[in-house]
């Protein structure tokens, strides 16, 4: 993907950068300009735990192209300890290993590989905990 | 606000038409549609197209559409909402009939997903690109994580997904213009190749090529005309969080249950008076949760209406007699204005093989991304 659209992100990928209310508490991650809750525009900068549970999760088996090498490969909706949740690959563990409500930890890894040139993408993933 | 009726409407064939390109199918539904209303004009037109940018590099559709249809220079233009792109047309067809600013409106939709394109990555643009599509997820796999909490919280199986594989499919047998002209059996779903456990590729609508495209007039007009009059009785839309995982209840649509409140409210009317209707069967579990959303049953039951074969042709509530977007096909943004083409057909009584006994009132629902996006539609036949 172009460089600056990647940039942009880094805070929230590689180190879980969130944006808290600060007239209703709401957490939003990525980070937002308007709370959808009370509307509100102001925010502090948070860091997300990094422990969580399963909400639900899936195995891909066919894969968009960056990702068919992959294959098969778990992910999931994971709700942190804060209560935020968001979608990640469950990684070093087989498809029978995952389960609702199961315990996760984030890690730091290779996400995918963009364009023909192979830069690599890094962000979160997850591996039970 | 006018009352509005529909008086005319047309769709290609769905399926694989490596023969016909974007444009020509678009006109040959249109051209369909203008003879069934038997108008020799209309006076603006919406095209619901999702990403024809992304499968044929073509974007400036309501332009070229009102061109190839030989309507220019009316008013022409492109509606987009994802895979509701179609249902949303037709919204703004009805807006603008309805508030007086134009008497007889075209609303069209159209896909050419068979020409080559990377499709699973164009529909993944519906998603969000950053926090979901980032990671490696797909329309199955979203649909997936929905199927598996489901079958956790209320104890259904794939069974119950392959069941409405099988009745979409029987009544798709049933459809001249379906994709998928075949029964099949619980077996064939069951064994059928894993997308995203658990969801299997007969658990998945096709990749289509296809249009459709309805007349819509005021009641007034259509009365003049002669013509049968199905009532346009309610129009309702509404959005949600883009990404799945931001949703308060991940079972929960609420963009498919506000939207379905909005229509049910303007009609004056509960669910309990729908006689049948389309739904967006993109992938088997998305049924059952439209219908818990429309209040076709309480939560958490639909599996069961299902299997005691309630929504079936024949059944109480007869769902998707179409075929669905599961056997009728799913070119996306054609996909709504498709659902409305039968539900006409069905209150006219023109729906052969697949005809509903006492067809009177029903319900289109036509639905965006992971349910980022609904749209609902209610109409009666006079």
């Amino acid at each position: 993907m172009p460089s600056p659209r990647y940039t942009r992100e880094i805070p929230q990928r590689y180190r879980l950068e969130a944006a808290k209310c600060k007239k209703c508490g709401k957490i939003f991650f990525p980070p937002r300009l308007v709370c959808s809750n009370c509307k509100s525009r102001e925010f502090e900068k948070i860091t997300l735990s990094e422990e969580g549970k399963i909400v639900t999760y899936t195995t891909i088996r066919v894969a968009p192209e960056q990702f068919s090498t992959q294959v098969p490969y778990n992910i999931a909706i994971i709700e942190l300890n804060d209560g935020v949740r968001l979608m990640a690959q469950v990684v070093d563990c087989k498809p029978e290993d995952m389960a609702i409500g199961k315990p996760v930890r984030m890690v730091f890894r290779k996400i995918q590989e963009e364009g023909a040139a192979g830069i690599i993408c890094y962000g979160y993933k997850a591996v039970l905990a | 606000m006018r009352e509005v009726a529909i008086i005319g409407i047309g769709m290609t064939k769905f399926g694989e038409l490596w023969t016909k390109s974007l444009r020509d199918i678009f006109v040959e539904a249109a051209l369909k549609a203008i003879d069934d209303a038997g108008v020799d004009h209309i006076d603006s037109m919406y095209v619901g197209t999702m990403t024809p940018g992304l499968f044929v590099g073509q974007e400036h559709i309501g332009a070229l559409m009102a061109d190839y249809l030989g309507t220019a220079p009316i008013p022409s233009v492109r509606i987009e909402s994802a895979c509701a792109s179609g249902g949303f047309a037709f919204r703004q067809a009805f807006i603008d009939v309805a508030s007086g600013i134009n008497d007889i409106v075209l609303a069209g939709g159209v896909e050419k997903m068979t020409d080559g394109a990377d499709v699973t990555y164009a529909l993944s643009t519906a998603a969000d690109q950053e926090y979901e599509c980032y990671h490696g997820i797909t329309f199955p796999g979203l649909y997936a994580m929905i199927a598996n909490i489901y079958f956790h919280k209320y104890g259904a199986s794939r069974k119950h997904l392959a069941m409405i594989a099988v009745k979409n499919h029987k009544n798709g047998a049933l459809n001249p213009n379906a994709q998928f002209q075949g029964e099949i059996t619980i077996d064939d779903v069951l064994n059928a190749t894993m997308v995203a456990d658990p969801i299997s590729v007969m658990d998945s609508s096709p990749v289509s090529d296809g249009a459709a495209c309805v007349i819509v007039t005021t009641v007034e007009i259509a009365k003049k005309l002669g013509k049968p009059v199905v009532k346009v009785i309610g129009s309702g839309a509404a959005t949600d969080t883009i990404a799945l995982h931001q949703r308060k209840d991940i079972l929960n649509l609420d963009a498919v249950k506000f939207s379905a409140e909005r229509a049910y409210k303007m009609a004056g009317i509960t669910p309990t008076d729908i006689g049948f209707a389309e739904v967006h069967d993109c992938f088997t579990i998305a049924e059952l949760c439209i219908m818990e959303e429309l209040g076709f049953c309480e939560r958490g039951k639909a599996y069961q209406m299902v299997e005691k074969g309630e929504t079936a042709l024949e059944g109480r509530i007869p769902i998707n007699p179409s075929g669905g977007l599961k056997s009728k096909g799913h070119p996306v943004g054609a996909t709504g204005i498709a659902q409305i083409v039968e539900v006409v057909e069905q209150l006219r009584g023109n729906a052969g093989k697949r005809q509903i006994k006492n067809a009177r009132i029903g319900l289109t629902q036509n639905m965006g991304g992971s349910g980022a996006s609904s749209v609902v539609h209610i109409f009666k036949i006079e």
